[in-house]
């Protein structure tokens, strides 16, 4: 397969979240300001790369019975960096995205990439893939923030442009689910709409 | 007290899926049929509830007294991931109707997000083992309470007549958006 197509399948044809509806837990609950938003899409894109570059590497290595397992501790570790230096450097972000940081290990789109790509596939595709796939992800986690964080506070990025308050429900919970609905509709629209 | 208050701030307040965002896959992937949504809420209730006590008691006496917390994670994981193992080869061995009934979902449940997440919760809550249990239990009450409205809302929805971008996921998170609001009434029971 063509490299840039590779790159860029997980913009929109085979997004994560939009298309594949993989890994909805974090969108949903981290996606209250589109920082908050990024920070968790970074978090994850960097686990996504790492796990499955060192994947494809021991591909070879792993014996195919136990590999799910093999897998498993190879993200874990992974998590676990992110993890700890996310404590250290930037407190008030790990704070806000909570007990979401080490869920990034059960995150489907993690696993599945290993299982269905980076097991299969050579180091420098399945570096490729691991960024696309999180730049995805991230670009949705982003937009999904940056829509609730307008309509709900009706601020970006932290600046207030109106005074007051917004549609608050779109700050809590049921919001979440409700614009995620929408968008994963629109974007089915436009991907019928420009075939 | 203490524990009724657990109980009822886990399934009403805090529900698992609609407040806290935790087992959305299973949430939005098992509740096409009532049936199925039944047989899934079994399968986590036991894996949640077991799942919490051993890592409860791996955190206490293992990875606090040696020091080493900071393996939470990896240590967790391949804890659930191999308990829903031995869970399933148990139940093929001992009880075959029940295994009928729960096995195709005890695989799906190592990647859902609610067992360990409750596991690491009730440590940052810092709760006692009892409270933990309860927690837990609860925990899966709520989650198994959401996935059954939902479910016998989408057995509906096949009927109606949805707009066809709208069909299946779309349909789906808008409901359980509904759903999340109706539950944000009880917000306030409990102080």
């Amino acid at each position: 397969m063509n490299q840039l197509q590779n790159f860029t399948k997980g913009f929109i044809r085979e997004n994560p979240i939009l298309v594949l509806v993989l890994g909805a837990c974090p969108t949903l609950a981290t996606t209250t300001s589109a920082i908050n938003g990024l920070g968790m899409g970074i978090a994850t894109t960097f686990v996504l790369i790492c796990s499955n570059v060192v994947i494809s590497l021991l591909s070879n290595l792993i014996p195919d019975k136990v590999r799910i397992p093999a897998f498993i501790v190879v993200i874990a570790s992974f998590v676990t960096i992110v993890d700890l230096v996310m404590q250290a450097y930037v407190p008030d972000l790990y704070q806000t995205l909570g007990i979401f940081i080490p869920l990034i290990v059960v995150n489907c789109i993690v696993l599945g990439r290993a299982e269905a790509f980076a097991s299969k596939n050579s180091v420098l595709s399945s570096f490729i893939d691991g960024a696309g796939m999180g730049l995805g992800f991230t670009l949705a986690l982003g937009l999904l923030g940056a829509f609730r964080e307008i309509a709900g506070s009706g601020a970006i990025l932290g600046y207030k442009f109106i005074k007051g308050d917004g549609i608050l429900v779109f700050v809590l919970a049921p919001g979440a689910f409700i614009a995620l609905g929408y968008m994963i509709a629109l974007v089915s629209k436009i991907r019928k709409t420009s075939k | 007290m203490e524990y009724i208050l657990i109980i009822i701030s886990a399934i009403f307040i805090n529900n698992v899926v609609l407040a806290q965002f935790l087992g959305v896959c299973p949430f939005l992937g098992v509740s096409n049929k009532v049936n199925t949504a039944v047989g899934m809420t079994g399968a986590v209730t036991f894996v949640m509830v077991l799942a919490t006590v051993v890592t409860y008691l791996i955190q206490v006496y293992v990875l606090q007294k040696l020091g080493i917390a900071f393996m939470q994670t990896i240590t967790y994981i391949l804890v659930i991931a191999s308990l829903v193992q031995m869970v399933e080869i148990i139940l093929k061995k001992i009880s075959q109707p029940l295994y009928q009934a729960l096995g195709i979902f005890l695989p799906l449940i190592t990647t859902n997000c609610a067992v360990l997440g409750v596991a690491i919760l009730v440590i940052k809550k810092n709760f006692s083992l009892a409270g933990s249990v309860v927690y837990s239990a609860a925990t899966a009450i709520g989650f198994g309470l959401a996935l059954l409205l939902l479910a016998g809302i989408r057995e509906q929805l096949e009927l109606m007549d949805v707009p066809r971008g709208m069909k299946g996921v779309p349909v789906s998170l808008v409901v359980a958006g509904i759903l999340a609001l109706a539950f944000m009434g009880f917000t306030g029971i409990v102080k």
